[in-house]
């Protein structure tokens, strides 16, 4: 079985997502990720091996420590992904702001 | 002068919901009007390339605004809008479905219930606060999937930190 490997399989996850927002703050080795969890460092091993096949997460080896950053680049992908519906509701409000500017100057002035 | 005007967009679908807020350079009770009385409506509602034709509305806890969502090519979209907790200028809710063309609720289509705030701010101006949450969260996935990527399941907001970039 071919498992997907892009920045939505990441955050199809509760921990993963949590392991982002973590190293988002910070970049962070796995034992220091394993602290802050309810779980083995092998299965925070194992999410992190996830997140950095997926891309989203850099992994830098020095001696046995490994050191792991995001990359917020990635993240793109989802933003755009939702962008059709934030501009849906720009458009929206756009015309509202027209409606609101001629309701104010046909208004009668206050004395 | 035209200055830009603040406008924040979010999904959480852990809790089944839009949020959006923005401002607007109006007092509170032109933007309340715009809101709620259908002439104005008519003119802002329907997104790009659709324009809002008002079949009836009548603006009280319980009342309907019954309107269709006309596009280019004439295809229309009957919508309905069930009134509740109004309480003027501050808030007031909605609980929306799409239906045919006599206002009878279309029960495919997922509907959602909508709380809209104002709030009058600094120099004139409003902001409103619109919360839509959805029943089920497939709901939620439903509205968002249309025209976009499947299969996502992310709260975003757990992620805002990195689109602030927050990088080394």
């Amino acid at each position: 079985m071919e498992f997907r490997r892009d920045v939505f399989q990441a955050i199809a996850d509760p921990t993963r997502r949590e392991i982002i927002s973590l190293l988002a703050s910070r970049p962070a080795n796995v034992n220091e990720i394993a602290a802050r969890f309810d779980m083995t460092r092998q299965a925070v091993s194992l999410h992190v091996k996830v997140l950095e096949e997926c891309g989203v997460v850099r992994v830098v080896r020095a001696g046995r420590e490994r050191r792991c950053s995001v990359r917020p680049e990635r993240f793109t992908e989802v933003y755009d992904w939702l962008d059709p519906l934030r501009k849906m509701w720009e458009s929206r409000f756009e015309q509202l702001d027209e409606v609101l500017q001629k309701v104010r100057t046909t208004k009668p002035k206050k004395s | 002068m035209k200055r830009s005007l603040l406008m924040n967009f979010s999904v959480d679908r852990d809790k089944r919901a839009i949020h959006v807020e923005r401002e607007f350079a109006a007092p509170v009770e032109d933007v309340w009007a715009a809101w709620t009385q259908k002439e104005l409506l008519d003119q802002w509602w329907a997104p790009k390339p659709y324009r809002t034709v008002t079949r009836s509305l009548e603006f009280r806890d319980g009342g309907i605004w019954f309107y269709s969502m006309v596009g280019p090519q004439n295809d229309t979209h009957w919508c309905r809008a069930d009134y509740e907790d109004i309480r003027a200028p501050e808030t007031f809710g909605i609980y929306d479905a799409f239906t045919d063309e006599k206002g009878n609720v279309n029960n495919e289509m997922p509907r959602s219930r909508w709380k809209i705030d104002f709030r009058s701010s600094d120099d004139d101006s409003t902001m409103v606060h619109i919360v839509i949450r959805y029943d089920k969260a497939e709901d939620i996935d439903k509205i968002i999937e249309l025209g976009f990527r499947e299969g996502f399941t992310a709260a975003l907001e757990n992620l805002d930190a990195i689109f602030e970039g927050n990088v080394e």
